[in-house]
């Protein structure tokens, strides 16, 4: 497969021809959208860590193309820079030295993090504020800044650690797969900028067929537990890596082996919500039941009476 | 001889009808400012919890409002209640009759008080309350501290954040549920409201709710 198959067209800018609108949502968060008329054709970002020179291209175009200006950091003796991902950086390349205990050689393991935009987002399971979190029929998962409220929900949701909340404004932020620049048929600024074609982007189809390109040649390079990571607890990813040692994700800064929406998320945004609600209207109800059966428990005279001989007061 | 369960202030005046103080101005006033936390913090805690509930965030002038008074009127909260707990803790303290009284809940629900041991200044279901009260606070407000992600996200772990909005949901649900019995309660009996407004209750109600204590405010005073 030749090298430059996926360099990215120029785009038409003569009346394009968008769409991620709200009619392409599938889901919607703390609502529901209506089945959407037309179904999109899945997209994805493919990123093959194997031939990542870590230059940092990518989080450069990533910055340029968000207006994104990241603070001056530290050096805290890794390559990493930022330290980790925030508000403003959506994508970071996490360096790993690696002593591959079979060979005793030193690999040099740098991945670029980021949003793995999850067939089934645990962000978004999570948000209560309707409509902060949106996923389309291609596969985005994007954030609507305008209807967040800043409560961290998604940070709990996210098997990846991926969203940052800004302590200026006080919203969630993380990779939106360019969904500005897919609405109009081009593909991520930082596939864009990659020199080495490291970042891919496609329909999904596409990108597995790649991907599978790239695993028959790693394999034929002795790497013979190259594979695909498209991690199936999560319904499959529209980022997905091509890694040498995809027996090991936990290698790769701790990508995690089998992420899925924690047990913890699934019980608060599933039993808990329906048993809550549950529980406050049955023992309201009762109350306004108990009151219609028994009617008002009311002092009588009597009881009056006795308290006035108790006290020796007021003897009629 | 002073009872464990009557409280600075309870007194007796003699008359017609007999008027008994059951709460002083400071105790009322710090129960309607813990009340009215409460009541803020489960509106606004409900617009969170629920989609179909999330309309309740206009209240407080939109989500992110809410978002961010929420924490604020839990600490206000606490302290408050602390506040309370300081005064009440002693007189709720569970003694061996309000095990029968709670055996008894089916008389308690049918108004057959007579039927009842004769309590003191707090009923068992009272104390219930209290000490669900106590104890829901205090998970609520660590819990809490825990998901403040403003002031506080750096401190714990995702995977402990995770845990604490589970238990901060679960433990907002009781203290709702309580919330509503201790409501339902004043309501259902009547001539019980007055305590926490004007600070006063009539002797005939003493007499049949909390005899003890009202006998031991006359013993007392004997």
């Amino acid at each position: 497969m030749a090298l430059f198959e996926f360099e990215l067209p120029n785009p038409n800018t003569v009346n394009p021809v968008t769409n991620l609108g709200e009619a392409d949502q599938v889901r919607r968060s703390a609502s529901s959208v209506p089945p959407p008329a037309r179904q999109l054709t899945p997209v994805a970002k493919l990123i093959d860590v194997s031939k990542c020179i870590g230059c940092k291209a990518c989080q450069s175009a990533c910055l340029e193309w968000n207006d994104k200006r990241a603070d001056i950091g530290t050096f805290f003796g890794s390559y990493d820079n930022p330290a980790d991902l925030t508000p403003e950086m959506f994508t970071l390349m996490r360096f790993t030295e690696w002593v591959n205990p079979e060979t005793q050689d030193l690999e040099w393991l740098i991945r670029k993090d980021g949003c793995m935009h999850c067939e089934d987002p645990g962000c978004l399971k999570a948000c209560p504020a309707p409509g902060a979190i949106v996923q389309y029929s291609n596969g985005i998962v994007d954030f609507v800044h305008e209807n967040c409220i800043g409560c961290g929900y998604c940070v709990k949701g996210c098997p990846f650690n991926i969203p940052r909340i800004s302590p200026v404004d006080h919203r969630a932020y993380k990779c939106t797969l360019c969904s500005d620049r897919v609405a109009v048929g081009q593909g991520p600024a930082c596939a864009k900028a990659c020199p080495t074609h490291a970042i891919t982007f496609g329909t999904k189809d596409e990108m597995k067929a790649h991907a599978e390109t790239r695993i028959k040649d790693l394999k034929s390079r002795g790497y013979n537990n190259a594979g695909l990571y498209d991690p199936p607890g999560v319904g499959g990813t529209h980022v997905m890596y091509v890694l040498h040692h995809a027996d090991k994700p936990k290698i790769y800064a701790n990508l995690p082996k089998d992420p899925h929406i924690s047990l913890l998320v699934d019980i608060w945004k599933g039993a808990a919500k329906y048993v809550g609600m549950a529980a406050m209207g049955a023992f309201a109800a009762i109350g306004v039941l108990h009151y219609l059966v028994e009617g008002p428990s009311t002092v009588s005279p009597e009881d009056e009476e006795s308290a006035k001989r108790l006290t020796g007061s007021g003897r009629s | 001889m002073t009872a464990y369960d009557v409280e600075p202030g309870d007194s007796v005046h003699p008359g017609d009808p007999v008027k008994v103080d059951r709460y002083t101005g400071t105790a009322r006033i710090n129960h309607w400012i813990t009340a009215t936390c409460l009541v803020l913090l489960a509106l606004s805690g409900l617009a969170l919890f629920h989609p179909w509930l999330f309309f309740l965030s206009n209240l407080f002038g939109g989500g992110q409002n809410t978002r961010a008074f929420h924490p604020w009127i839990g600490v206000v909260l606490f302290f408050s209640f602390f506040g309370l707990f300081l005064r009440f803790w002693r007189a709720n303290l569970w003694k061996r009759e309000d095990f029968t009284w709670l055996v008894q809940l089916p008389d308690v629900l049918a108004d057959r008080e007579e039927k009842l041991p004769e309590v003191g200044k707090y009923n068992a279901g009272q104390k219930a309350v209290f000490w669900l009260m106590s104890i829901l606070i205090l998970v609520l407000i660590s819990s809490g501290f825990v998901i403040w992600d403003q002031y506080f996200s750096g401190f714990t772990t995702i995977e402990q954040k995770r845990l604490a909005v589970l238990a901060h949901a679960a433990a907002a649900v009781i203290i709702i549920c309580v919330w509503i019995v201790h409501v339902y309660a004043a309501i259902w009996v009547r001539g019980t409201i007055g305590a926490m407004t004007r600070g006063q209750v009539t002797g005939g109600w003493a007499w049949r709710h909390h005899r003890k204590w009202l006998k031991e405010l006359i013993g007392g005073k004997a």
